[in-house]
């Protein structure tokens, strides 16, 4: 192990071409999985703030905010099935605003919700007319103190702060109490026709203890199936694109896993083919294949370990440069972890196909040859 | 100093005072469907302290013989006795223990690690045998001296002369206090010159450690440093 330790020491430019086509690895890798996270972040993370297990939508939604509509007395139904903790109504309005400063047509894309329970990082409800923005609004000309109008008929909504990371199908969300959102859809959306005490959807919070998926069974049997409830991740998961989007991501990063397992394979059997002689050597001076092949396994991880920390810097730098709301781009530290996870798993693997080729290295090879 | 061709392969003597005993020992290699003999029945015995120096032309079965002797390769018959161990049956592993504890090489290409130092490159024997730390750094230190390259310590190989090199490979031969050292050809890289000096220190370092050791080479000229000279012949001792 010292030996190879040493060899990584005195000769890295031995090693500099795995390390570099690693590092390519690693931050395409990370870059990858960044884009999947912010992608995924982009539609969900308005969701996946909410306090809540179980999101209720009316039966023919079929989990669309959009298509949902939760009356008062499905409402009462929910509020008194047991395990239930707390409701609160939600609902979502998707339209174009316009921003003092910007063209009139250049509309900007927004999420209006209207809550009642305080989703993670957002404070109560503000008064009515007003909202928080999601800060990548502001790349949008959104500014704190601002009044934009939403939608056709130029809804006026005051901004009064802001909140971070918190999107809707790829759209800055703007929260506002829900009279706010019902004026907005009611107005923009007269189709819509929301009553007073209309909402799209219930946020429950469950009981301490309760199973969050039979308390939606529940919740579906009070209303006599008038209502379809998800849990909260069944709730994003049902997201459009939001499967489709992960599954083309993992295969994507799958295959790139496979290229690193590749590339540590190639590298390190070179580099075995290569040493033949001096591993003849060092067996017929007593060292063991499991010696030898120690040392390869150390070498691939040290190169992978280097090669993921310079990856990980520039998925991170990259992770700062991005404003808010320019690239959908999310570096998660689960992420860059679970990366070089893998990465180090393909470096462990990649030299199993060297361990053959060690194995089969012969000590009497030493002796009797010149070379 | 030195009698050829006329003594005996076999020295009778307790294994206690051999530092190799090969008894009966047959090599064959299946090449296709014939079988090659490369060692027939061959008994030699080494006592401690015996420079011996194994004469023969390519393809005679020397380096098969240095090579079983050394632990490199298991005999097809026979009985081989190191230092008192009885190796015959040894498995894999226990043969690069024993290797590591007991032998010293010295290979015809000197075949030093070329990114360790000349010390390191001695050190490398104490990662795998049974000296560690700061006795295997005094012992590499203490052979350094012997061999007269204490400054050339932490010159890597590249920065060596052959005769340099040579003695570092020796160095590295003797780290493990073997009682055996097998030279394959020790000086068929050398010039004439180098080549006695080689000669002369191992002929010396041996003496001094009263440490036995087997000399295979194809040129005669080797033989006068030696104690004993056994030529080897289609795979047979010839005394």
């Amino acid at each position: 192990m010292r030996i190879a330790w040493l060899e990584l020491r005195r000769r890295p430019g031995r090693f500099a071409t795995a390390t570099v086509i690693l590092t390519l690895i690693a931050t395409l890798l990370m870059l990858l999985g960044g884009l999947l996270d912010g992608l995924l972040d982009g539609s969900t993370s308005a969701l996946a703030a909410q306090r809540g297990d179980v999101v209720v939508f009316s039966d023919t939604a079929e989990s669309s905010f959009l298509r949902s509509r939760i009356t008062a007395e499905q409402r009462s139904a929910v509020e008194g099935v047991a395990g239930v903790e707390r409701v609160g109504g939600i609902g979502v309005a998707q339209l174009g605003a316009r921003v003092p400063g910007n063209d009139d047509r250049d509309l900007v894309d927004v999420a209006l919700f209207g809550y009642e329970i305080a989703p993670q990082q957002v404070p109560d409800p503000p008064a009515p007319g007003e909202a928080y923005a999601d800060r990548s609004l502001e790349s949008g000309g959104v500014r704190k103190g601002m009044t934009i109008e939403v939608g056709p008929q130029r809804t006026p909504v005051t901004i009064v702060g802001w909140v971070d990371g918190l999107a809707y199908s790829g759209q800055g969300t703007l929260w506002a109490d829900l009279a706010t959102w019902r004026d907005v859809v009611n107005q923009n959306r007269p189709d819509a026709g929301l009553g007073p005490d209309v909402v799209q959807s219930l946020i429950v919070q469950a009981s301490a203890g309760t199973d969050p998926a039979a308390l939606a069974a529940d919740i579906d049997a009070a209303t006599d199936g008038s209502t379809a409830s998800l849990t909260l991740t069944d709730a994003i998961n049902a997201i459009p694109g939001v499967e489709q989007q992960s599954s083309t991501f993992n295969q994507i990063i799958g295959v790139t896993v496979i290229i690193a397992i590749i590339v540590v394979a190639l590298f390190f059997a070179l580099l075995t083919v290569e040493r033949t002689s001096l591993y003849g050597v060092l067996k017929a001076v007593g060292a063991t294949s499991r010696t030898l092949f120690g040392g390869v396994v150390l070498q691939a991880v040290v190169v992978t370990l280097v090669a993921s920390l310079i990856g990980a810097t520039l998925a991170v730098a990259l992770d700062l440069a991005v404003p808010p709301g320019g690239i959908p781009y999310t570096l998660l530290p689960a992420r860059v972890l679970s990366s070089v996870v893998f990465l180090l798993i393909a470096a462990v693997v990649g030299c199993a196909f060297s361990l053959r080729r060690v194995l089969r290295i012969d000590p009497a090879s030493a002796i009797g040859s010149a070379t | 100093m030195n009698s050829t061709g006329t003594e005996t392969a076999e020295r009778p003597a307790g294994d206690a005072e051999l530092a190799l005993r090969m008894t009966g020992v047959r090599k064959t290699y299946q090449m296709g469907d014939e079988t090659v003999v490369a060692l027939d029945h061959v008994n030699l015995s080494v006592p401690r302290g015996e420079i011996l120096c194994l004469l023969g032309p390519s393809g005679s079965g020397k380096t098969t013989l240095c090579s079983i002797a050394g632990g490199l390769l298991a005999a097809t018959e026979g009985e081989v006795v190191v230092g008192g161990q009885d190796i015959t049956d040894y498995g894999p592993k226990q043969l690069a223990r024993f290797r590591s504890e007991t032998v010293g090489f010295v290979f015809q290409a000197v075949n030093l690690v070329p990114f360790l130092t000349a010390r390191e490159n001695l050190l490398v024997v104490d990662e795998l045998g049974r000296r560690v730390g700061r006795a295997a750094r005094a012992r590499a230190d203490e052979l350094l001296g012997d061999l007269s390259l204490s400054d050339r310590a932490k010159n890597l190989p590249s920065q060596l002369s052959g005769g340099q090199r040579q003695r570092v490979a020796i160095g590295r031969a003797l780290m493990n206090e073997p009682q055996l050292v097998l030279f394959d050809e020790p000086t068929s890289a050398l010039d004439s010159k180098l080549g006695v000096q080689v000669m002369e220190l191992i002929r010396s370092e041996m003496r001094q450690r009263n440490t036995a050791a087997i000399i295979v080479t194809h040129d005669e000229r080797i033989t006068r440093f030696a104690d004993r000279t056994v030529h080897i012949v289609d795979g047979h001792l010839d005394a």
